[in-house]
């Protein structure tokens, strides 16, 4: 059964101001309604006016889709009634969008390279945001806050070209990565990605998922309704309908739309208060900045690291810029550490890398580099580091905490001694591993990293054990 | 500031919906002067209703372009004056607050939409008004008032902060007793604003000049035939006239797009208004919504209730006319007509300077004559294609069909305000001595 998807991002751009007027975009730790003027409050008279960085915004991203960019393009009107749609519609492009036709790359569930089909990308504006007081279907009133109305949006349309909620979710990641090399996009601020998905099992009827506010979401969205369609389908009552259903986040089930209230003819039309938008030109005069494929591809070339390493690493933009700037040290050792611990541990912190000055993580690494701690010691060092910022006080100093826990390798502790003693408290464990029980060894070096605290070196303990029983009579 | 008008005005034409009794003025070009403002036009800190129930009591927050040129000017902001409801009509009977009777006949309507406005101005009220014009509604007014009213070129004035009937086509403009007044004021209300992003940088700074020598004027058959009132349109060919006298050159011209331009206004302004009146929801202007019921319930109920008849139809023509599957056949065929409009006008007049009418076609309706909605559309007929075509037109007394006036209409090319402004004052100096 062959799951077709497409999808439809909205996504905030990160200008300065809102896309119609000179309200400030940053009002995320502001109370409500507080970067609001005539024209995003939709007063009568007010008249839009249009950022031009915005549809600079949206051109770099055509560009970087590879897109085609028409002669003219044009804003219209959606209209339709919400209370947090202050007009009561809403200033889009419908017929004449700012760009069409793109690609983006990403890697296919076997880790080939394969190509989404990118149908649109148009300007929009972000509605205000309503607060339902009471909790839920039980509010008994809301509120509107308009600080978000008139915000920049992109909408981004893909053709139905995925194929899991897995390629969904690379899709979206190397999107995001891709918006944010380009400096229009800033994916850690709480709302500014949202997703509706169209969703089907090929052959039948393609339910609509709307609501999905989150780029975690997205997966766990698709995958929700890909076992239920299926079971449908085992079930004999297969999605013959078109459907819209919403994703209820908090529970990660969707849940079907009352029909009636889908049913929109939003009566679209050219916005008269604004005149057709003519870009042609514009789009030679922009510069791109690497973008995520030929920045993973210089890794591999500049650094020598790993393809896989440098996949991670220039997947988040914040990720790249920090590695670029420890890779001195040593980019394999740089790399491996950074990929492979330091994302791990930041997103058991659920922290993000902005945490983590990049000169602490070097000195660990040369901490490493020189051979003064073991691996087990540095994750030790690293993991007492990272809550040490995350409780907002100054980042520890690796080598400072090395100092202060006393976690530096070992040096004149007689390391024969213990080792004996080990063997001595272990005759079952010897004789295993004379029996040729490996796991027997792994289980001996343990014992003596737990009496050393991790401060010698597991591969050249093992040999030290090794030899040691060799010269112990059985 | 440099001081406060007081102003009590003796209303008994019911032209104001809410007037200032202490105005304060400043000091520049207009220092003084007794303005009033079209109630459609936004005034920060005076109530702004657009004649309609559903934003009584809406005091706007901020000034429109306009008002902040006249205050910046000196001018005295005295009063809001009565309007058709959201400028829909062409009587001024259709306003929330009661009819506004002429001046020059309390039994006759003023015209509209921006009756109050003339009639203020005929009633000797106040030297001069803004009014707005998005198919004849200043220079209908002025012509049944006896006044003179200009709708300049589409995008010379800003609109920033005047409440949208139909966007694409109104524009504000002045009214006062003379031509003289007249430019004055434009000259006031024409510096530019990038807010409008419709608008231009084409500021009106003109001295009008009665030298109208070797003047080309334009005469549409279609503006003298059918549905005209032939002594209107003999009161109007005698000024035409009096301009050849004094060194014009008549040319005879058609307008054949004319034959659909009524149809494709109607259909253009009702869809623009279906759109943006659909954010007086009770919630935020106007008599609060019932909050016990469900906000689409409670909506519903205060658009049906707050909203008058006239406005009602309007809404849901235009609704009809952008829904789907008829969004061609008539919201597209009327941008087709109205392109049919302009290339018109662009033609004739790249023959002739000045296309010249009769404002209406008949003197000022009875009050409650114009009783079918139909035939009070087709009065629109001479006024509308200006403001389709986009082109500047003046209406300026020229005579009077049993003892009620009569408006002579001159047509002038985009941004061109300064021609018609010029025959204009040359009739009004020397023509109707
Ligand atoms: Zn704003």
């Amino acid at each position: 059964m062959t799951v077709i998807i497409g999808l439809e991002i909205h996504v905030q751009l990160n200008t300065a101001t809102k896309l119609f007027c000179s309200c400030s975009t940053d009002y995320r730790d502001d109370p409500p309604n507080t970067h609001c003027c005539p024209v995003c409050l939709g007063l009568p008279g007010a008249l839009p006016r249009l950022n031009r960085k915005a549809v600079e915004y949206g051109l770099k991203v055509a560009k970087a889709l590879n897109m085609e960019v028409p002669e003219e393009s044009e804003f219209a009107r959606k209209n339709y009634f919400y209370p947090d749609l202050p007009k009561a519609f809403q200033i889009t492009q419908y017929d004449k969008p700012l760009s069409i036709r793109g690609v983006l790359e990403i890697e296919d569930d076997e880790g080939h390279e394969k190509l989404v089909r990118i149908t649109r990308a148009h300007l929009e504006e972000d509605p205000g945001r309503l607060v339902h007081k009471g909790g839920g279907d039980r509010a008994r009133y809301s509120l509107v806050d308009y600080n978000r109305s008139g915000i920049p949006l992109l909408e981004i349309v893909t053709e139905p070209d995925l194929r899991s909620p897995q390629e969904a979710r690379r899709f979206l990641g190397r999107l995001r990565a891709t918006l944010e090399y380009l400096g229009v996009f800033d994916g850690d601020k709480e709302g500014s990605l949202r997703v509706d998905a169209n969703i089907s099992i090929k052959g039948y009827e393609r339910v609509e998922v709307k609501n999905i506010s989150s780029y975690k979401g997205v997966e766990k969205a698709l995958t929700f309704e890909v076992t239920r369609q299926r079971n449908l389908i085992r079930r004999g009552q297969p999605v013959t309908v078109r459907e819209t259903r919403h994703f209820q986040e908090g529970r990660g089930v969707t849940t079907a739309s009352r029909s009636k209230e889908e049913e929109h003819d939003y009566r679209y039309f050219p916005e008269p208060d604004l005149r057709p938008l003519s870009v042609a030109g514009w789009v030679e005069e922009i510069e791109l900045p690497e973008l995520p494929v030929a920045r993973k591809n210089r890794f591999v070339e500049q650094y020598g690291i790993s393809l896989n390493h440098a996949r991670t690493l220039t997947g988040d933009l914040k990720i790249a810029e920090f590695f670029e700037k420890i890779a001195s040290v040593d980019p394999v050792l740089a790399a491996t550490w950074t990929a492979d611990t330091l994302l791990g541990e930041l997103n058991y912190r659920s922290m993000s890398i902005a945490a983590v000055p990049p000169g602490h993580f070097a000195g660990l690494l040369k901490l490493l580099k020189e051979d003064t701690i073991t691996d087990k010691a540095a994750v030790q060092v690293l993991r007492t580091m990272l809550d040490s910022c995350a409780a907002g006080n100054e980042c520890e100093q690796p080598a400072a905490i090395v100092e202060r826990e006393g976690l530096a390798r070992a040096t004149g502790v007689d390391f024969a001694a213990i080792v004996r003693t080990v063997i001595a408290g272990n005759p079952q464990a010897v004789e295993d591993y004379r029996a040729g029980k490996k796991g027997a060894l792994n289980f001996l070096v343990g014992q003596v990293m737990r009496e050393t605290r991790g401060r010698a070196d597991p591969r050249e303990l093992g040999e030290l054990v090794a030899a040691c029983i060799e010269t112990t009579e059985g | 500031m440099a001081g406060t008008l007081s102003f009590a005005p003796d209303d008994r034409c019911n032209a104001f919906i809410t007037t200032c009794d202490a105005a304060p003025y400043g000091d520049g070009k207009l220092s003084g002067v007794a303005v009033a403002v079209k109630d459609n036009i936004s005034t920060c800190g005076i109530q702004t209703t657009c004649g309609s129930r559903i934003l009584a009591g809406y005091v706007p927050p901020y000034d429109a372009h306009v008002v902040s040129l006249l205050r910046g000017e000196g001018a005295a902001i005295v009063g809001k004056t009565n309007m058709d409801e959201f400028g829909m009509g062409t009587t001024t009977e259709t306003s929330g607050y009661g009819p506004t009777l002429n001046p020059v006949d309390q039994t006759r309507v003023p015209g509209g939409s921006s009756g109050g406005s003339a009639a203020a101005v005929a009633a000797g009220l106040v030297p001069m008004a803004l009014g707005t014009d998005t198919g004849g509604s200043i220079r209908c007014p002025a012509a049944f008032c006896g006044i003179v009213g200009l709708k300049p070129t589409y995008g010379r004035v800003s609109r920033y902060g005047l409440v949208a009937y139909a966007n694409s086509l109104e524009q504000i403009g002045p009214m006062a007793r003379s031509v003289g007044e007249v430019s004055r004021l434009m000259e006031v209300i024409s510096s530019y604003d990038s807010r409008d992003s419709t608008s231009f940088d084409r500021p009106y700074t003109h001295q009008p000049s009665a030298d109208i020598e070797s003047l080309r004027i334009g005469l549409p058959q279609e503006y003298f035939g059918e549905g005209v009132d032939p002594r209107v349109a003999e009161t109007v060919r005698s000024a035409i006239g009096r301009l050849e006298d004094l060194g014009a050159e008549t040319v005879p011209c058609a307008i054949p797009s004319m034959a659909y331009a009524l149809a494709a206004y109607y259909v253009i302004c009702t869809s623009e208004a279906s759109s943006n009146l659909a954010r007086f929801d009770g919630v935020r202007y106007g008599p609060p919504a019932p909050t016990q019921k469900q906000w689409h319930e409670a909506f519903q109920e205060v658009r049906g209730e707050h909203f008058g008849k006239e406005v009602r139809r309007r809404i849901m023509l235009g609704t009809f006319a952008l829904s789907a599957g008829y969004y061609g056949k008539y919201y597209g065929k009327a941008q087709v007509a109205r392109r049919n409009v302009r290339q018109d006008f662009e033609r004739v007049l790249g023959e002739v300077d000045v296309i010249a009418g009769p404002t209406m076609p008949t003197v000022a309706f009875r009050l409650g004559e114009k009783s079918d909605p139909l035939s009070m559309y087709l009065s629109d007929i001479l006024t509308v294609p200006a403001n389709l075509a986009g082109v500047p037109a003046i209406s300026v007394p020229c005579g009077t069909v049993d003892g009620l006036p009569v408006g002579l209409q001159l047509i002038g090319r985009h941004f061109a305000e300064e021609q018609i402004i010029d025959a204009a004052y040359a009739y009004e100096q020397e023509g109707s001595a």
